[in-house]
């Protein structure tokens, strides 16, 4: 085998053929972002490049002097050695995969990915090559998701029943990402109830502000308002309120009592996380590969060799080695979904932690006065 | 079998005791009294004998899901439920979309699960394979749970009760009362337990335990008014237990309600001595020339079916009597705690009376004379027996001031005791937890500072986190382990704590991580013992975190001398071989 064209450098995923790194969380003259969540999208990075649908929500995420630059999927580029090109990942809108192409040899890294339909993402493109760098933030058979359309058939039907109760639902939802999925997700259940929802659909401000990279690029969302005093008590508990699962809890969140809790994750599969969440209802709703996709998309790559990154690699690494791939484990710093991300101490270990929106959501909840 | 999984879904999906309630009721007056008997048996925690092996399971489900088994071991390990996690690995059900309902509980129960144990291995898989494909993937979880027992949905056996109570229209303690017994789970005895006459009670039922509250500080900062108005016996180490006689049968129960009369031959013969209709609640303990041997001996005559005449000699048991529920078959539990002493005192002095007894003989001999108490030295309490039984009777401590019973609870591991116990000399015996009747006065427990060396994943609630912890303490320039403990922290810290294991493993041995020595941990115990089976040379009792020492390092942590400095002076008294 040649020189592999993605290594693991202090900073980061490094591609040295391009002089470059992929998600660094160290310092790094020129990063590709694959997608705007904490782990991905530190701002270590002095130039980033980004997948074109991207570039709004990197602007929310790293602030509007950042040097950003978009390109479109599919759009081949030279850097040095190497020929880069980004593709959809599904995992969020504007999440992509890296093609890698230097000396007749071509890796893919995934980044953060789902091959599950998504109303507010680019769905995930099957990309042949020789190596595979895959997230494995769920690399257990235990994992199968349901059908996205079954579960937001559950979310109506709970918050059908609030409603009807006069309480509100509160759906705890990452804010970037999950948020504007479920929303949209709701934009199609409301063309097809013909617009009746059964209250107002309200929203947390973190989840408020990373709405407008969305309609930017024409991802279609239901009328929501932010939740606020006034809001709030105009829904008379009749109102489902998307809101980042830390807020939960906090004082924020009793104001809307009321209220039934709903916690949105793929961790929500298995029974002891939901009752360790105390959440009322949980929703298995995930933005990353579950186990039969992990291995459909090992298998329709091609790739003979393939590196996982996230979460509990050993056994995948293990049960695709007797399946006879070349197939080992990257110890990256990427969390992927966090179980406990929402309560993650943004003091923790120099922010280590903080994964999808863990400590940015932290930060905004404090920041967010009480409706 | 729909029915009772909705019933579980819902008491899962919500922490609310309300809630529960309103699910436990609607389901005990919707269905069949042959669904609800088993309902009844199975969330009050009975559990049969298992009817297939789950090694066998294990490997029967990694076929079925044409999984490795190391893989569903693994899976295990990250669920950490066997129920649930074979009921997620097994391949979709019902893919033909088709809405076969599967059929009610007792059906599933009797007709499924029950007949499974006689089979042959390849016949059982062969039926399991069927009866998965017909549920669906919350039903296969129940399923499960049915088959390998042990059910836990968070509600307790007096929430369930409460329910039915309601239900049927019965006292909650009335209904309490008849299910502490043995019944079988059938339409009729569900009937039959439910209906307001039900005629005799079976003879056999205890009634349900008076359970103390602790005591957190003095009984003068609790405001228990003048030592005079409280009874007051040592806390025995042992286990709690009625020893019933009734109509010509002999029956011991343990709290746990369950029947362990065949552990204990002597105490089943020497109940047989007890007036009929009598019912003594007491504690077993291990027992050899007048003191108790440590209770490490006693789980040595547990669970033993037919104990050899070996163990029989090697440890005696006897059952020390604190109280009387019944007697001349009359129910005295809403007679004063005086009374019933005074009654169960005058049953000893009857029992002790040789058979020609004259006026004046029958004081009921103490085992050990008073006199035996050197000055200065405490040694354990005084107790009567009853001549040649196996039954004691707990004395009474006499304190005349909170001073004076503070001062014999401070002498109480000497005396290989735990403590002090108060009972409201007023009180009458109420089932339960009831506030302010009995009052457990213990003996701080020891502590130690232990730093943090293994940690495994925990099981239910804590499946994914870990919570399973192995402490060890400083030995020359390394750590020896001494206790493992999975209790005592909250559940922040218990998760801040596994973040920080997540990032200092240094080994995996299994589901085990070796972790860098970093943390320490003040453990609290109730006792130590020598141990020829633990790599530190001693055991300890009931070992839990009291505290998260974040202002220590492993260097501060205490070290082997001096936990061995904590052993009992006389090891002859530990009762090690």
């Amino acid at each position: 085998m040649s020189a592999p064209l993605v290594t693991l450098s202090p900073s980061g995923l490094h591609v040295p053929s391009a002089d470059l790194h992929i998600d660094p969380w160290g310092p790094s003259e020129r990063a590709i972002i694959t997608h705007g969540h904490s782990d991905h999208a530190r701002g270590t990075a002095r130039h980033v490049l980004t997948a074109e649908s991207g570039v709004g929500i990197l602007g929310v995420r790293l602030g509007a002097e950042a040097s950003v630059e978009g390109v479109a999927f599919g759009e081949r580029i030279r850097v040095g050695d190497a020929t880069i090109s980004l593709h959809p990942a599904g995992h969020i809108l504007g999440s992509a995969q890296v093609r890698i192409e230097s000396g007749g040899e071509v890796w893919v890294v995934t980044g953060d990915c789902k091959r599950q339909p998504d109303p507010s993402a680019e769905a995930f493109e099957v990309v042949r090559c020789h190596t595979l760098i895959s997230e494995c933030t769920f690399g257990l058979p235990v994992y199968r998701w349901p059908d996205p359309e079954s579960v937001m058939e559950e979310v109506m039907t709970w918050w059908e029943a609030g409603a009807a109760e006069g309480r509100n639902v509160l759906l705890g939802a990452y804010a970037l990402g999950k948020a504007q999925r479920v929303l949209a997700h709701l934009a199609r259940i409301g063309d097809r109830a013909g617009g009746g929802f059964p209250g107002p659909i309200l929203v947390h401000g973190a989840v408020e502000r990373l709405l407008p990279p969305y309609l930017a690029r024409g991802i279609r969302l239901p009328a929501v308002s932010r939740a606020t005093p006034e809001t709030v008590k105009a829904a008379a508990g009749r109102a489902l309120v998307v809101a980042p699962p830390s807020a939960a809890g906090t004082p924020w969140a009793r104001k809307l009592d009321p209220f039934s809790l709903g916690v949105a994750s793929g961790w929500m599969k298995l029974r002891g996380t939901r009752r360790r969440r105390a959440a009322d209802r949980g929703f298995v709703l995930s933005d990353h590969l579950d186990w039969p996709d992990l291995l459909a998309t090992i298998s329709e790559t091609g790739a003979q060799r393939v590196g996982l990154t996230h979460g509990t690699t050993g056994p995948a690494v293990r049960y695709l080695q007797e399946q006879g791939l070349d197939a080992w484990s990257l110890p990256t710093r990427f969390e992927g979904e966090a179980e406990d991300a929402d309560e993650v101490d943004v003091a923790d270990e120099g922010g280590e932690a903080g994964a999808d929106e863990a400590d940015e959501v932290s930060r905004a909840d404090t920041a967010e006065p009480a409706p | 079998m729909k029915r009772f999984t909705r019933l579980f879904v819902e008491l899962d999906r919500t922490t609310r005791t309300t809630v529960k309630l309103d699910a436990l009721r609607r389901y005990f007056a919707e269905a069949d009294p042959a669904d609800a008997a088993w309902a009844l048996a199975v969330l009050s925690g009975r559990r049969g004998r298992r009817p297939v092996s789950t090694t066998l399971l294990r490997a029967w489900v990694a076929t079925a899901a044409d999984l490795p088994l190391w893989m569903v071991e693994e899976c295990h390990d990250a669920v950490g439920d066997l129920a649930e996690t074979l009921a997620l690995l097994l391949p979709d059900p019902r893919a033909d979309g088709s809405d076969a309902s599967p059929p009610p509980l007792h059906q599933v129960m009797n007709d499924w699960i029950l007949p499974l144990a006689g089979l042959d291995p390849g016949e059982q898989e062969r039926r399991l394979r069927e009866y998965w494909r017909g549920l669906s993937t919350d039903e296969r979880f129940i399923f499960q749970k049915l088959l390998t027992g042990g059910f836990r949905v968070g509600v307790g056996q007096k929430l369930v009760t409460r329910a039915l109570a309601e239900v049927v229209g019965m006292d909650p303690a009335t209904l309490a009362h008849r299910l502490t017994g043995r019944w079988e789970p059938t339409a009729e005895a569900f009937l039959r337990l439910t209906s307001a006459d039900a005629g005799l009670p079976d003879p056999g039922r205890p009634y349900p335990f008076m359970l103390a509250h602790p005591l957190a500080e003095g009984p003068e900062e609790a405001e228990l008014g003048p030592p005079a108005s409280w009874a007051m016996e040592w806390k025995w180490d042992g286990i709690r237990a009625q020893l019933i006689h009734r109509e010509g049968e002999v029956l011991l129960w343990s709290r746990g309600e369950e029947v362990i009369t065949p552990s204990f031959p002597e105490i089943a013969e020497a109940g047989r001595t007890l007036p009929p209709g009598t019912v003594l609640d007491g504690e077993l303990l291990p027992w050899r020339e007048g003191r108790p041997l440590p209770f490490a001996e006693l789980q040595r005559r547990l669970g033993r079916k037919r104990p050899g005449a070996r163990i029989l000699r090697e440890v005696p048991v006897v059952f020390l009597a604190y109280d009387l529920l019944e007697s001349g078959a009359e129910d005295r539990r809403e007679d004063p705690f005086r009374a019933r002493r005074r009654a169960l005192e005058e049953l000893w002095l009857r029992l002790s009376a040789p058979p020609f007894a004259t006026a004046g003989r029958g004081e009921a001999a103490p085992e050990i004379g008073e006199a035996a108490e050197a000055p200065g030295s405490h040694p354990p309490p005084a107790v009567s027996r009853i001549p040649g039984l196996p039954l004691l009777l707990a004395p009474l401590v006499d304190a005349e001031t909170w001073a004076d019973a503070a001062g014999l609870r401070a002498s109480s591991r000497q005396r290989l005791v735990e403590g002090l116990m108060l009972k409201g000399m007023d009180a009458p015996y109420r089932g339960g937890r009831a506030r302010g009747g009995w009052w457990k006065w213990k003996v701080d427990p020891f502590t130690l500072d232990a730093v943090l060396l293994y940690a495994k994943k925990g099981h239910g609630r804590r499946a994914s986190l870990f919570t399973d912890f192995t402490f060890g303490v400083r030995d020359g320039d390394g750590f020896v382990p001494v206790a493992s403990a999975y209790s005592g922290l909250t559940d922040a810290e218990f998760r801040k704590v596994d973040r920080w294991i997540r990032r200092h493993v240094t080994e995996r041995f299994g589901p085990v991580r070796a972790v860098e020595p970093g943390l320490v941990f003040e453990l609290a115990f109730e006792g130590i013992r020598r141990s020829t089976r633990h790599r530190a040379g001693v055991a300890l009792r009931f070992p839990r975190m009291s505290r998260w020492r974040q202002d220590k390092e492993p260097a501060d942590a205490d070290t082997l001398a001096s936990v061995l400095a904590l052993l009992p002076p006389d090891p002859g008294a530990t009762g090690e071989p």
